[in-house]
C-alpha cells in the first residue's frame, strides 16, 4: 500500500510516496539519494544508519518511513551544508576514525549527545555513544576527540 | 640516515575528511539509475546434503522475475589455493546457509520472493560440527572428489578423509628434548568460530555488457585476485572482467579473496542491466567466512632453570565446509606455531579438518590468535610449575635475531626482549593491586605473539606515479584502503622520496582496468611489499627529473636531489628549480626547443627470496615467509568473583614497526586490533545448535565491544628495530596487535584467582560457574 508523506530533508521540504512497509533508511538511500545513513545491521543495533529527526538521533534502518511523515529529518549532508562542524574537526584532528563507514553515525550522536548535556565527562560520553558500533579504532580517538569538544566549548572558544 | 620530513611525522589521515564528510562512495552508494536489478540468494536449510532436483519453475514465473541461476547454469570451481567450491553448488550443499540457487528481479522484494517459490529435492545426510569427530575413520566424507580438485603444490589434501590440508614441522629431537626437560606439561586449548563483523556487509554490483565484458563493483580487499579467480573460472580473458573497488567498510580479512562475489558472474543471464547483491547481517554471518575454530594439544617441556627444551604443538582446525583460503591459515600456523621463542626440538602438525560448519578463511591474525591462545596460556602455567615469574620466563625464551626459526630460517631483525620490557614496565609488571571491593580481585596477565605474512611466493605490488602541472602526484595502486591508513601510508613514501608535501600525494581507490597490479592487501605486508614498490616508482621518476634536469642545464645528476617541491644541487645552493615548472611542460632551451615531457615512474616488487616449497614431512628446506612482527601485551584487569565479569583496567601492547610511518596511524592500529581481540576474549563466539544452525547472528546475540567496554587506560607502545629490506624499514604490525589480547586475559584470570579457563571466550557466566562450582581447585 502506498501512503503520500512530506518532510523536511536537510531543510528543504519534500514529498513523495512510499511503500507502507519502506523503512526510511531505504527512502533516504533509494529514493532520495542521500548516501551518509549506511545499512549495516538492519535491526537498530549498530547506528550506522543514524539521522536526526526533530534533533533526536533515531535508527532509520528500524523506523517505517510513513512514521516520518510531517518530521523534520538532518543526516550528515544537512548537518555540515554550512561547512565543516567543530565536532567534524575536532574528528578529523584525532584522526578518530579508519575505515569511516560509522563516521556519520557517530557525528550525529555526537551533536545530539552535546545539545542535551553540554558538558558530559567521560562516562556519559561513553554511555551516550555506546550505541554506535564501531569495529575498527577501539573507540579510544572518539572518546577523546569528543571530551576536546567539550573542553573548547568549556573555554569558549566555540561560537 | 638522511633527515626525514614526512616519514615518521604524524598527520591526519588523508582519506579521513571524505569519510568525516559522507563524501567516500561505499559501494552501496554507487548510484546505478532505473535500470538497477537486484539479486536474492536461497540458502540451504541442511548441513549436508545431496541436491537430488532443483524446480524453478514457479519463481521463473512470478511477474518482475528477470533470471534464475542454479549450479547448473554456474557450476564452475573456484577458489583461491584448492578449488573445493562452485560457484554454485551443483549436486550436494555442505552447510547451512550454503548458496543453492540466486533470483535476479526487478525488487529486492521479488527477488527474495522468487527464492521463496524455488522448490529443492535434498536427500538429507549426516553432518558432522566437530572436527575431531570429523577425522574419525567412519566419518562421512564431506569433499567425496578432494583429490579431483586443482591445488597449488604446496598444500597437501588427503583424499578419502576429511582433511584439507596437513602441516608438518619437524626440528630437532622432540623425544629426546623432551628427555631433557625437568618439568614436562600437556594441555589442550579450544577457540571457538567468530566473525569479522565489520560494518559494512559484502555488497557486490555486477553488469554483463554487450561487449561481453563484466564489471564488478565490489567491496573487497582483492579486486585483482577477484579478477583472477572470475576469469579463471569461467575461462574468459581477463580484459573482460574489470573490477571496480568502492571505499571499504572495514574488512578484517573478510573481503579478501573471493566470497559472494563469485555470484555476480550471474549478471551474464540479464545482459546490460546492473544487479546488486548486498549480505543481510544474516547472511553476513553465515557467508562471509568465519573464523576457524580451533582444537589444540600442546606438549611442551622446560628444564628447571627455565629454557623450553621441546614442543609438540598439535592444531586441529575446523575449516568449515571449503577451505579454499583457509587453507593457507592452517599452513601458515603451521610454520609458525612455536610463537616468538627459540625451541631447539619442535614437532607441529597443523591439519585443516572440514566439517558441516561455514567456510572459514581469514581473518585479523591469519590463525596466530587462535594458537597463541593456547600456547602462551600454557607458557603461563609452566613457568608458574617451576616457580619463575612468566615475564623472565618469556625473556629467557624469546627468539633473537639469527635464531633458527621452526623451518629452519634465521630470525629477521627484531625486538622481541625490548617489546616484552617496555610493556612489563607500562603494565608495572611485578606490582600488586589490591581492589577496594572485597568480591573483586585485580591481577595482571601477559602474553607475546608474532606473526609473518601469508602469501605465496611471488605474492606481487605494482605502482604508477604521475605528475600534475603544479607538481602534485597522483599515487595510483591497487592495495585497497580498508580503514588501516594504507593511502596515507603510501602517499608518505611518494612524498618523502620525492621531496613533496603530503598535501601534494593523491592516492585513489582501484579500478583493474587502470590501476596496476595488486595481488590482495592481506597479511599486514603491504606497508612493507608495496611500500617498497612505491618506492621503486618514485626513484623512477625522480631519475627521470634528474635526466631532465641534466639534459638541459648540464648538471651532475649525483649532486642532485629534491626538497620542497624543487630539484637542487648539492654543489650549488642557488640553484633551486621548482618541479611545477617543467614536470609536465618539459624545460625550455634557449632555442625555444623543450626537454623532458610530463614525468612519470614506476614500480614492482615481489619477494624474490622466499620460497613455498618445503619437505612435506618435515616442514624443512623452504623460506616460506619473508619475516616475522613481534610484540607483547599484557593487561589489568578487575574480576569479580561472584559475578565472573571482568573488566579490562589497563592494557600495553608494543610491536615492532621496524619504522613507524605514522605513529600516531600505527598506535591506533595497536588500539583498535587490542579492542577487537578483547571481545574475542570475553564474549565473542558464534554459537551453533547441533545442526549448524547459527543461533546469534546479529548484533544483539552476538555482541562486539562498544564505548562502554574499553579500557580507560591504553598505552601503545612502537619498538623500531628496522626491517632491512623494508621501506624506510618498516614492517607491518595491524593484524598483529589483535594476537596477545586472549591469552594475556585468560593468564590475568589465572593469576588473579587460579582459574585456567582452556575455551575461549572468558564469559561472566563461564567464571562465575567454574570459579563458584564445588570441584574448583586453584591452578597454574
Amino acid at each position: 500500500m502506498k501512503k503520500e508523506i512530506s518532510f523536511i530533508l536537510n531543510g528543504n521540504e519534500v514529498s513523495l510516496s512510499v511503500s507502507s512497509d519502506e523503512k526510511l533508511l531505504e527512502v533516504l538511500r533509494n529514493t532520495l539519494g542521500i548516501t551518509s545513513p549506511k545499512y549495516s545491521c538492519g535491526k537498530g543495533e549498530c547506528g550506522a544508519c543514524t539521522v536526526l529527526l526533530d534533533g533526536k538521533t533515531v535508527r532509520s534502518c528500524i523506523m517505517l518511513a510513513v512514521e516520518a511523515d510531517k518530521s523534520e529529518i538532518v543526516t550528515l549532508e544537512g548537518f555540515q551544508k554550512n561547512g565543516l562542524t567543530n565536532i567534524q574537526k575536532v574528528f578529523l584532528k584525532h584522526n578518530a576514525f579508519q575505515c569511516g563507514f560509522c563516521a556519520p553515525g557517530f557525528i550525529l550522536s555526537t551533536d545530539e549527545l552535546l545539545r542535551e548535556n553540554p558538558e558530559p565527562n567521560e562516562e556519559e560520553i561513553r554511555e551516550a555513544l555506546a550505541g554506535n558500533l564501531c569495529r575498527c579504532t577501539g573507540y579510544k580517538n572518539i572518546i577523546e576527540a569528543v571530551e576536546e569538544m567539550v573542553k573548547i566549548r568549556k573555554e569558549g572558544a566555540e561560537q | 640516515m638522511k633527515k626525514l620530513n614526512v616519514v615518521g611525522h604524524d598527520a591526519v589521515r588523508i582519506d579521513l575528511k571524505e569519510k568525516i564528510t559522507g563524501t567516500a562512495k561505499y559501494t552501496d552508494d554507487f548510484a546505478f539509475g532505473p535500470n538497477l536489478l537486484h539479486m536474492s540468494v536461497l540458502s540451504s536449510p541442511h548441513a549436508h546434503a545431496e541436491i537430488m532436483g532443483i524446480d524453478t519453475s514457479e519463481a521463473e514465473k512470478l511477474p518482475g522475475v528477470r533470471a534464475v541461476a542454479t549450479g547448473k547454469d554456474f557450476p564452475q570451481k573456484i577458489g583461491l589455493y584448492l578449488k573445493d567450491k562452485s560457484i554454485l553448488p551443483v549436486d550436494r550443499v555442505r552447510y547451512i546457509g550454503e548458496q543453492v540457487a540466486v533470483v535476479i528481479a526487478t525488487s529486492k522484494k521479488i527477488a527474495d520472493e522468487g527464492c521463496r517459490r524455488i522448490k529443492v529435492d535434498y536427500k538429507v545426510l549426516p553432518s558432522i560440527h566437530n572436527q575431531m569427530k570429523a577425522m574419525d575413520a567412519d566419518a562421512v566424507l564431506i569433499h567425496p572428489n578432494l583429490g579431483d580438485y586443482e591445488v597449488v603444490p604446496w598444500l597437501n589434501p588427503q583424499p578419502g578423509r576429511n582433511i584439507s590440508h596437513i602441516r608438518k614441522i619437524r626440528k630437532g629431537d622432540t623425544e629426546k628434548g623432551f628427555e631433557e626437560a625437568d618439568f614436562v606439561l600437556e594441555d589442550e586449548y579450544a577457540v571457538p568460530h567468530v566473525v569479522h563483523a565489520a560494518l559494512e556487509p559484502h555488497i557486490t554490483v555486477a553488469l554483463y555488457d554487450y561487449n561481453e565484458r563484466f564489471t564488478f563493483w565490489n567491496s573487497t580487499q582483492s579486486p585483482h585476485t577477484q579478477r583472477n579467480m572470475i576469469a579463471e573460472a569461467l575461462k574468459i580473458p581477463h580484459q573482460n572482467v574489470r573490477v571496480v573497488a568502492g571505499s571499504v567498510g572495514g574488512g578484517f580479512g573478510g573481503k579478501a579473496g573471493i566470497s559472494m562475489e563469485a555470484l555476480g558472474v550471474v549478471c551474464r543471464k540479464v545482459p546490460g542491466f546492473p544487479v546488486k547483491l548486498r549480505w543481510s547481517r544474516e547472511e553476513e554471518f553465515y557467508n562471509s567466512s568465519q573464523r576457524q575454530g580451533l582444537q589444540a594439544q600442546i606438549k611442551i617441556g622446560v628444564t628447571k632453570e627455565g629454557k623450553i627444551t621441546a614442543l609438540k604443538h598439535k592444531l586441529y582446525w575446523d575449516v568449515g565446509a571449503s577451505a579454499e583460503y583457509g587453507n593457507n591459515v592452517v599452513n601458515a600456523t603451521g610454520f609458525s606455531a612455536t610463537g616468538p621463542y627459540y625451541i631447539p626440538n619442535v614437532s607441529i602438525d597443523s591439519l585443516a579438518v572440514y566439517t558441516n560448519n561455514p567456510p572459514c578463511a581469514a581473518y585479523r591474525g591469519f590463525g596466530y590468535s587462535e594458537f597463541h591462545f593456547g600456547l602462551e596460556s600454557i607458557l603461563d602455567s609452566v613457568a608458574k610449575h617451576i616457580k619463575m615469574d612468566p615475564v623472565e620466563f618469556r625473556r629467557k625464551n624469546a627468539i633473537k635475531v639469527g635464531d633458527k626459526v621452526a623451518y629452519g630460517v634465521p630470525m629477521n631483525p627484531s625486538g622481541m626482549h625490548e617489546c616484552i620490557d617496555r610493556v612489563a614496565e607500562a603494565i608495572e609488571w611485578g606490582k600488586e593491586v589490591e581492589s577496594k571491593d572485597p568480591d573483586k580481585v585485580i591481577a595482571k596477565g601477559f602474553a607475546c605473539a608474532w606473526k609473518a605474512p601469508a602469501m605465496p611466493a611471488n605474492a606481487g605490488s605494482s605502482v604508477f606515479i604521475k605528475f600534475s602541472e603544479d607538481a602534485s602526484i597522483n599515487v595510483e595502486l591497487s592495495g585497497m584502503e580498508i580503514g588501516q591508513g594504507l593511502h596515507t601510508t603510501m602517499a608518505k613514501f611518494a612524498a618523502e622520496e620525492l621531496g613533496l608535501p603530503l598535501e601534494k600525494v593523491r592516492v585513489e581507490l582501484p579500478d583493474t582496468d587502470r590501476s596496476p597490479y595488486e595481488w590482495q592487501t592481506v597479511a599486514s605486508h603491504e606497508t612493507w611489499a608495496l611500500g617498497n614498490a612505491v618506492i621503486l616508482a618514485a626513484r623512477e621518476a625522480k631519475e627521470r627529473i634528474f635526466d631532465v634536469v641534466h639534459r638541459a642545464y648540464f648538471l651532475e645528476k649525483e649532486f642532485l636531489y629534491l626538497e620542497d617541491a624543487k630539484v637542487k644541487n648539492e654543489l650549488d645552493p642557488t640553484f633551486q628549480l621548482p618541479l611545477k615548472d617543467f614536470v609536465i611542460s618539459g624545460i625550455e632551451t634557449e632555442h625555444h626547443t623543450w626537454i623532458g615531457g610530463p614525468i612519470t615512474g614506476s614500480g614492482s616488487y615481489i619477494p624474490e627470496f622466499t620460497n613455498a616449497m618445503v619437505d612435506p614431512e618435515t616442514g624443512q628446506g623452504g623460506h616460506p615467509n619473508v619475516h616475522y612482527t613481534v610484540g607483547a601485551g599484557a593487561v589489568t584487569i578487575e574480576l569479580d568473583k561472584k559475578t565472573g565479569v571482568i573488566r579490562v583496567l589497563h592494557m600495553a601492547e608494543a610491536f615492532d614497526a621496524g619504522k613507524a610511518i605514522n605513529p600516531d596511524l600505527a598506535k591506533d592500529q595497536i588500539v583498535g586490533g587490542f579492542v577487537q581481540g578483547l571481545g574475542t576474549a570475553l564474549y565473542e563466539e558464534v554459537h551453533f545448535d547441533k545442526d549448524g544452525k547459527i543461533l546469534n547472528p546479529n548484533f544483539t546475540d552476538y555482541k562486539i565491544p562498544t564505548t562502554l567496554d574499553v579500557p580507560y587506560k591504553m598505552d601503545p607502545i612502537l619498538v623500531e628495530v628496522p626491517q632491512p629490506d623494508g621501506p624506510f624499514g618498516a614492517r607491518g604490525i595491524s593484524e598483529h596487535t589483535m594476537i596477545p589480547v586472549m591469552p594475556a586475559v585468560a593468564n590475568a584470570v589465572a593469576n588473579a584467582v587460579g582459574l585456567r579457563i582452556r575455551d575461549i571466550p572468558l564469559t561472566a557466566e563461564k567464571i562465575a560457574l567454574r570459579l563458584n562450582s564445588k570441584e574448583f581447585k586453584p591452578e597454574y
